[in-house]
């Protein structure tokens, strides 16, 4: 029964990608892609992936969904011109056979996988307990491979770097998106005040559920974000000014802190991003609730793009 | 058949849908859905080979699952600063074909 609920759920999600590729409509195409989105989270859970889910759900599903919708909108006026250079039919074919040899390349090595399966799931247990953590993919993330999510701190702001560059020199500085004017007393505005202390609470306590059930910084980072962006597209507040001290150093205080973290492990624990035992979940906590500010700080500018309007006095 | 295979088989198509696309789309929006399809068939392959792994307890080997994580988050930010890059040259040149014909004459910067 189970089995049919995979095969049926894997099919929509194939149809989905593939509404994406041949919908006539850019935005047909966009919103098909955040429903993939939703479904592949699901499909997550029945892989035995509930972080992993946690994450697909709150960013591709929402945050990217948003992104791609709002770029969409704003390139629907050459829509019709983009329809009408429809690659050739010998091009298609060309790219049907690739893709058909790519696909079935890859189908053919996942039943051909080695039995039984190399994991890495037994050595994480046993090393679980010098982490403090419980759960084990939050110890993967910030203990067993915390280069990786260093460096993936920092692929954020730097990402955010690259947006705010496409700026042009007289609007560097300035706030990005343009002010936005809802309805007061409209829905989403109703919506912008009653969501965001829930909002909130979700974040912190997937935050600290983290470390020993499934959750962690990414997850309630994107919350926020879109808690925030909620905020703002209904006008209740504005966008920040991105040339503000503030909001610069709370974009890198995540880095910052894990960096420090790191290089004090070569004195404390005799290795870059070690942990002393004594401490290892409170470094751990604490470098989380910085992670989780920085990501949900750059996630939401990411979104809000480049600076658009300098204000004027 | 088990559930890893049925999501890995999914995941291998979700790939040949993306480089179809990839390869097909004029629109730059396009590609890059189908640049993100392509990745996320990736994933579900990890995904996968994570399940077969599982052990010790848990439902699948955490190290893969932890790898798809920074992916998903790395891969959005690719993709905002790419639709940036989109809207910006929009702006700039009111079109954003990637075809060879000869580009529209730039406006002057506002």
């Amino acid at each position: 029964m189970s089995l049919l609920f995979d095969i049926v759920l894997s099919l929509i999600v194939v149809a989905l990608a593939v509404r994406v590729i041949v919908a006539e409509d850019g935005f047909a195409a966009v919103v098909s892609f955040a429903a993939y989105g939703l479904l592949v989270a699901l499909a997550w859970v029945r892989l035995y992936a509930a972080d992993v889910s946690l994450t697909e759900v709150a960013i591709s599903g929402g945050l990217a969904g948003m992104l791609l919708i709002g770029a969409a909108s704003r390139l629907r006026a050459i829509d019709a011109r983009a329809a009408a250079q429809r690659s050739g039919r010998g091009v298609r074919l060309f790219a049907a056979l690739l893709s058909c040899g790519v696909a079935g390349g890859l189908g053919l090595a996942v039943l051909a996988l080695p039995d039984p399966a190399p994991s890495l799931a037994e050595a994480a247990v046993a090393n679980l307990p010098p982490t403090g953590v419980g759960n084990p993919v939050t110890a993967v993330l910030m203990a067993f491979r915390a280069t990786d999510t260093l460096l993936e701190t920092v692929v954020v702001v730097l990402a955010l770097v690259g947006v705010w560059s496409l700026a042009p020199d007289r609007l560097w500085g300035g706030r990005p998106g343009a002010r936005e004017h809802a309805d007061p007393n409209g829905p989403l505005a109703f919506l912008a005040r009653v969501l965001p202390p829930i909002g909130v609470v979700v974040a912190v306590y997937l935050l600290w559920a983290g470390a020993s059930e499934p959750g962690g910084a990414f997850q309630g980072g994107a919350i926020l974000a879109a808690t925030w962006l909620l905020v703002i597209m209904a006008g209740l507040s504005d966008a920040p000014a991105t040339h503000g001290h503030g909001l610069r150093w709370l974009l890198v205080a995540g880095p910052l802190l894990f960096l420090a973290v790191g290089f004090a492990g070569i004195w404390l624990a005799d290795a870059f991003l070690a942990y002393p035992t004594d401490w290892a979940k409170a470094l751990i906590v604490a470098v989380e609730v910085a992670k989780l500010l920085s990501v949900a700080a750059a996630l939401g500018l990411l979104l809000l793009g480049p600076p658009r309007r300098i204000d004027t006095p | 058949m088990t559930a890893a295979e049925i999501f890995g088989l999914c995941g291998a198509a979700l790939v040949g849908v993306g480089v179809y696309g990839l390869v097909i789309a004029p629109e730059p929006l396009r590609k890059l859905l189908a640049f993100n399809l392509l990745g996320g068939g990736i994933f579900l392959l990890f995904g996968a080979v994570a399940r077969r792994g599982a052990g010790a307890g848990l439902g699948g080997d955490p190290v893969p699952q932890a790898l798809v994580i920074t992916g998903l988050v790395v891969a959005v930010a690719a993709t905002a600063l790419a639709v940036a890059l989109l809207l910006r040259l929009f702006e700039a040149s009111g079109d954003v074909s990637l075809r060879n014909d000869p580009p529209p004459a730039p406006e002057p910067e506002s």
